[in-house]
């Protein structure tokens, strides 16, 4: 007889991990609760008799299917969340009234059936699943294999992106940018010259004015630099010793009002 | 050589594809070769005669079947060729007539860059009209039949740039439709009558058919002669038809083609002598026809249409002979070979006035033409004096005959048709008259930029032989009753019936009647001043020359109703047939509007739509298995 | 224990993901509707094999596996492809077959 405690087991897991299929939003989690009960249903076919079968689940569908989600997962945005609002008028109805009714109608079908199972059983290992494999079904082995090869150069077609313009080089890519006005040196590094080395600070040239050129555009565009005007007055403060010198790690006065929280803001 | 007979279509026919194929390259001697071809036909048939004049009466018949044409189960036809006395009366005059014409063209078209493509289009004729007085069936002389209307309509529209030309062509040919359509339907109620087409078939088992059926297929028989022939009603095309060169005229439209409808009808003389009532029909047609063309002729100014309404007026004679019944069917045969002759000589003596005359047409601007051309004067002359009917011209020989058949039988039928044959002589010998001497006599009205000149020897040798035919072939073939013994065996031998007014007294009137018609027209036309522009005239001349409004006639009463019913079921087409039509496409459209909802495009519907299938599916199974 | 509750597990997860491939617009969770549904029907087949004390619902199992597998490679690889041409992977966006 199958294990009664691991038959309720395995129905918890795969049940609650794939009503994560309904009602989970990220694709992530979804593929990680499959993969839950993928590893359940695996246990399963050992409870009933199917070590093989069991193996090859987790190597199949865990390691290889359900990783391959995963890949795709990533290569789509895994950080799409789903809204989980329907927009078909009637579609939540339907499905709901489909999908309870094709449960009902088999367990009620299931039910009514009794069935003989013997009790000594022989365990589906290998070797008996192998002779029965390459002996009946081994032209079945073939055609599937035939068919394995057949989806896989199908998915190469398919991902395939055809080159429309040649491949440059990376010297033709520097010639290309030189020709193209850009400097051939290296832009100043932020924050080298100045007291903060930081990469949202510009660098200052000898005159003590801020290079633009030296901080990352990006940041720029984010508002999360911090301007170099606010060390004029330390530089000030070194030409007038009378003065004294802030704490370093200060911030400036002005400079609050603006790029540090809105950095922060922005970049959690 | 009689049973070669075929090679006298063939050899035209060949020709013709011969010009016509190789195009622009036969330009230089393409003409010859229509000559030649149309002279080896002529002597096929000479030999073809003097081989049949050598047997005995009876067996002078040659049918020669050369292939099955359409090997039906039912109706089974041959292409054979029948050459008979009366098929190579035609054949003769057909390739006679025909290679003088082809020689006069040769100088006629001299100037005409598409000469070859005349040549051919002559040669397809001769080749046609061969094979219509050959064929050995009603079908295959259809083909005949048809091929001459090809022939008629490419040559009436040989000048087609001209626009009117073009619509003559066209008019020539959808009338002769309307006659073609008689004869396809005497084809048909011969066809479920006798089961069969050949002339030898129809002629014996016409005496068992009743009258009704043989009356039905004379009538559709005269439709077709009447449209070929140009008879009343159908005669309107033959005035349009001198748009065509006027070789032409002289070779379709007069001598040879044309009287195609006069051999149809002694063709099929043992429908006809069953059928007394549809004789009468093809009499009084011809009797309207002939009055009609010589009322028409009196008016006309154009050269060439009044030699077209004599041309009509002269077949009504024949066709007055043809429905006389067999008495008149050698005389039929007889005025058609000497009018064949005068008729050609004439219009080619138009052709060479014309050619003369920078081809104005309008006899008011001719006169005093004898000085310049003798040769032209002396044989239209002869032409003239033959179809008045003078002794011993042809036409005295052929139409004095008729005059006097037409007075032979019983009741009111003599005396209509002799007086109108009689009068029908007086107003002949008038309109030729006035033609001839508006023409020759007189002074000369030309316009001042014409020349006149004597045509060359290649266009006067065909007009003096043609000439010389006028004056003697009648005589010739009249003495001893020649030729009505040589057509015996096909039109039959006929007992001698007296006409109704002794035959001395019907000549002297016919000869006085001329006279005064030929003194009639000198007094007006040849002593007096004839006007350049046509006086207004009466209201008869003014329908008279207006050929009776026959065009306005056929528009009101065919064109316009046609019209008409052709607007209704166009309209009823689109409103009744379309309209449902149209109704049941648009209700199906709307459907399909319907059920288009049903597509949303949207996958998880579709998807959804499939589990539903799939629990329904299943809850039969399990329900219909409990 | 009788090996059918197995039989009736298989026939819940089976509704479950035939619900989610009718619910999810992201074209991925919707294949993984698809693939628990294959999963369901395996689980039936060895529960079957079981039962009846031999291998060929084993063996069956096995090729559904394989040509699940297949059918993923292609799936996906029909995803990709539609993201790049549209940018997007969700099921509704795709309507041109909307009459």
């Amino acid at each position: 007889m199958v294990n009664e405690a691991l038959f309720w087991i395995v129905a918890i897991i795969t049940v609650t991990g794939s009503l994560s299929l309904l009602f989970a939003r990220k694709g992530a989690h979804i593929a990680m609760s499959i993969v839950t009960v993928m590893c359940g249903l695996a246990a399963a076919y050992v409870g009933l008799g199917a070590p093989f079968l069991g193996v090859v689940q987790i190597v199949v569908y865990t390691g290889a299917v359900m990783m391959l989600f995963l890949f795709v997962l990533m290569l789509v945005g895994v950080d799409q969340r789903e809204s989980l609002k329907e927009t078909i008028k009637g579609q939540r109805w339907i499905a709901l009234a489909g999908a309870g009714g094709i449960a009902l109608l088999l367990i009620s079908v299931i039910g009514r059936v009794t069935l003989y199972s013997p009790d000594e059983f022989t365990d589906g290992n290998p070797e008996e699943i192998a002779l029965v494999l390459f002996s009946d079904y081994v032209l079945v082995i073939e055609v599937l294999a035939a068919l394995l090869i057949t989806a896989a150069v199908g998915a190469l077609i398919l991902t395939h992106v055809p080159r429309l313009v040649p491949k440059h080089s990376q010297v033709e890519l520097a010639e290309a940018r030189i020709l193209a006005g850009a400097d051939p040196v290296n832009k100043p590094m932020p924050g080298v010259y100045a007291r903060h080395n930081a990469l949202d600070v510009p660098a200052l040239d000898p005159e003590g004015k801020p290079i633009e050129d030296s901080v990352s555009r990006v940041l720029e565009i984010r508002h999360q630099t911090q301007e170099g005007a606010e060390f004029r007055h330390q530089l000030a403060d070194a030409d007038n010793p009378d003065h004294d010198a802030q704490p370093s790690d200060a911030p400036p006065r002005d400079s609050h009002d603006r790029n540090p929280r809105q950095g922060k803001g922005e970049s959690r | 050589m009689q049973s070669l007979i075929w090679l006298a279509i063939a050899l035209p026919l060949a020709s013709a594809a011969v010009l016509l194929l190789a195009g622009r390259r036969a330009d230089a001697w393409g003409h010859w070769v229509g000559v030649a071809a149309s002279g080896a036909a002529f002597l096929v048939g000479f030999f073809a005669l003097i081989e049949m004049l050598g047997k005995p009466a009876e067996e002078r018949a040659l049918d020669t079947t050369l292939y099955t044409f359409i090997p039906g189960s039912d109706l089974q036809v041959d292409v054979g060729l029948l050459a008979d006395p009366l098929s190579i009366t035609f054949v003769l005059l057909i390739t006679f007539v025909g290679t003088l014409i082809h020689v006069y063209s040769v100088a006629y078209m001299e100037h005409d860059k598409d000469r070859r493509r005349f040549f051919a289009y002559l040669n397809l004729f001769v080749a046609a009209m061969l094979l219509l007085v050959l064929a050995d069936s009603y079908l295959l002389l259809f083909v005949g039949w048809e091929g001459v209307g090809l022939a008629s309509y490419l040559l009436i529209g040989f000048w087609n740039h001209k626009p009117e030309y073009a619509t003559a062509a066209n008019k020539a040919f959808v009338v002769n439709r309307i006659g073609d359509i008689g004869l396809i339907i005497a084809m048909g109620i011969m066809f479920t009558t006798f089961g069969a087409l050949d002339f030898a078939t129809v002629g014996q088992l016409a005496g068992n058919a009743s009258t009704t059926t043989l009356t039905a297929i004379g009538l559709a028989l005269l439709l077709a002669a009447c449209g070929k022939s140009a008879q009343f009603p159908l005669q309107s095309w033959l005035g349009d038809a001198m748009a065509g060169p006027t070789p032409v005229s002289a070779l379709i439209h007069a001598a040879t083609m044309v009287t195609a409808g006069v051999y149809l009808i002694v063709r099929s003389a043992p429908i006809f002598n069953g059928a007394p009532d549809a004789q009468v029909v093809v009499a009084i047609v011809g009797a309207i026809t002939l009055t009609l063309g010589a009322l028409i002729g009196m008016a006309k100014d154009d050269i060439k249409k009044a030699l077209a309404a004599s041309t009509m007026s002269q077949i009504g004679y024949m066709m007055l002979a043809a429905g006389l019944g067999p008495i008149g069917y050698a005389f039929a045969i007889f005025h058609l070979v000497t009018h064949g002759f005068f008729k050609a000589g004439m219009f080619l003596g138009a052709g060479s006035v014309m050619h003369a005359m920078n081809d104005q047409v309008d006899m008011r601007r001719f006169g005093a033409l004898k000085g310049a051309m003798v040769v032209t004067w002396v044989t239209f002359g002869l032409g003239w004096l033959a179809i008045l009917g003078v002794p011993p011209f042809s036409g005295f020989w052929s139409k004095d005959k008729i005059i006097e058949s037409a007075f032979v039988g019983e009741g009111w039928q003599p005396w209509v048709f002799g007086l109108t044959a009689l009068i029908g002589a007086g107003l002949t010998a008038f309109y030729m008259s006035r033609l001839f001497f508006m023409t020759f006599h007189g002074k000369a009205r030309w316009t001042d930029e014409v020349h006149p000149h004597e045509s060359p020897a290649l266009m006067t040798v065909p007009m003096i032989i043609l000439a010389v035919g006028s004056a003697f072939l009648g005589l010739f073939l009249a003495v001893g009753d020649r030729f009505s013994h040589f057509l015996e065996p096909v039109t039959g031998h006929v007992e001698h019936h007296e006409p109704v007014l002794p035959v001395p007294v019907i000549m002297a009137a016919t000869l006085i009647l001329v006279a005064a018609g030929a003194v009639f027209a000198w007094l007006k036309y040849g002593r007096a001043e004839v006007a350049e522009e046509a006086p207004a005239g009466s209201l008869a001349t003014i329908t008279a020359r207006n050929d009776f409004f026959q065009d306005s006639v056929n528009r009101a009463v065919f064109q316009r109703p046609g019209q008409h019913v052709t607007r209704t079921l166009v309209y009823a087409d689109a409103a009744i047939v379309d309209g449902a039509v149209n109704k049941q496409a648009r209700g199906w459209a709307s459907i399909g509007e319907a059920s288009r909802k049903v597509q949303n495009g949207q996958v998880r519907s579709y998807a959804a739509t499939m589990l539903v299938g799939l629990v329904i599916v299943v809850a039969v199974i399990v329900v219909g298995g409990l | 224990m009788n090996p059918m509750n197995y039989v009736i597990l298989a026939a819940i997860l089976f509704s479950i993901g035939s619900a989610a491939v009718l619910l999810r617009r992201n074209a991925i969770v919707a294949f993984m509707g698809v693939e628990l549904m294959l999963n369901a029907a395996n689980l039936a087949l060895v529960a079957f094999s079981r039962i009846h004390g031999e291998l060929n619902g084993q063996i069956m199992a096995f090729f559904v596996m394989v040509v699940a597998a297949a059918e993923v490679v292609v799936g996906l690889a029909i995803i990709i492809a539609v993201f790049r041409a549209r940018q997007s992977i969700s099921l509704d966006e795709p309507a041109e077959l909307k009459g």
